[in-house]
């Protein structure tokens, strides 16, 4: 296994990721990719903290993670690379082919998003794009936790936030 | 590290799904203070909304602490972020009941994150040989 799950999740480094899959799955590296953080120290910082000592925190830009994709790909360790966001995802995807699983993992409530999930909330547009990505040929599933079994894209466009 | 309290809220507890109302719950039960905390769920919450949370919490209560149950937890990303705007704030992270209910029936800090490292023992059976 190498960097072979790719996920959207609006808290990046948190409890569900690093603990519920870095554990089971032992990660040894995750890539936050977000445009913002790369370029903040603090922020940096901030999600350093929370991540044990044997596993890695890569940060990156959009375009540094496009073009360090290839290295990431050579680590033998199981890794995670992460984007706060459908549209950030979406962009990655366009700049570093190859990436063919993305995994919705959180996305939560804000206004104007529809429920879908208890976990996943959707504007009209973050649906388009999470289609847009179907029809690149990016298989897109939603799942929280490695235990739930991985939602295909039309069950979770249909779903109506109690799943 | 006495907050100097006397009644009232003194702190925020939060963390994932019912684990701040389930501390609450508890420190209610056994010394009848379980109106010392405020309890917050990340459940269903972005990173904003729950800092958006916690900032209310605070202005509401007074309190200037904050108990997290996982250091990694968003609870505790969020918690952070305050911290930075209010650097009086402070946040305690991996808390357990022990040490929270220390704090409550005592008000020092110290002496509650002491007595809840010394809380947690692995207990095994006896074994045969």
């Amino acid at each position: 296994m190498t960097l072979e799950l790719f996920r959207i999740d609006d808290r990046l480094i948190h409890g569900q990721v690093v603990v519920g899959w870095g554990q089971p799955c032992t990660l040894g590296f995750f890539v936050l990719v977000d445009d913002d953080v790369s370029a903040s120290e603090w922020e940096q910082e901030l999600y350093r903290m929370g991540v044990p000592p044997e596993m890695d925190l890569h940060f990156e830009s959009v375009a540094s993670a496009a073009a360090r994709l290839p290295e990431y790909r050579q680590d033998p360790r199981p890794g995670m690379l992460l984007t706060g966001d459908i549209a950030t995802m979406q962009r990655l995807v366009a700049a570093a082919p190859g990436i063919r699983a993305v995994m919705v993992g959180g996305i939560h409530h804000k206004p104007g998003r529809a429920p879908r999930l208890r976990y996943v909330f959707l504007t009209a547009d973050e649906e388009q794009r999470l289609r847009d990505l179907a029809a690149a040929g990016v298989t897109v599933t939603a799942q929280d936790v490695p235990q739930a079994a991985a939602l295909p894209l039309d069950d979770l466009l249909r779903g109506d936030g109690s799943g | 590290m006495s907050d100097g309290a006397s009644g009232g809220t003194r702190a925020v507890v939060a963390g994932h799904g019912t684990f701040a109302e389930g501390i609450r719950s508890a420190v209610e039960q056994i010394s009848g203070r379980g109106d010392c905390f405020i309890a917050v769920s990340n459940a269903g919450l972005g990173p904003r909304e729950i800092e958006a949370v916690l900032r209310e919490a605070l202005a509401r209560s007074g309190a200037r602490l904050i108990f997290t149950d996982l250091p990694a937890g968003s609870c505790t990303m969020a918690a952070r972020r305050l911290q930075r705007e209010d650097p009086a704030l402070t946040v305690v992270t991996g808390a357990a009941l022990p040490t929270i209910l220390s704090y409550a029936c005592g008000g020092d800090l110290g002496k509650a994150a002491e007595q809840g490292r010394e809380a947690l023992t692995v207990l095994e059976g006896k074994r045969d040989a």
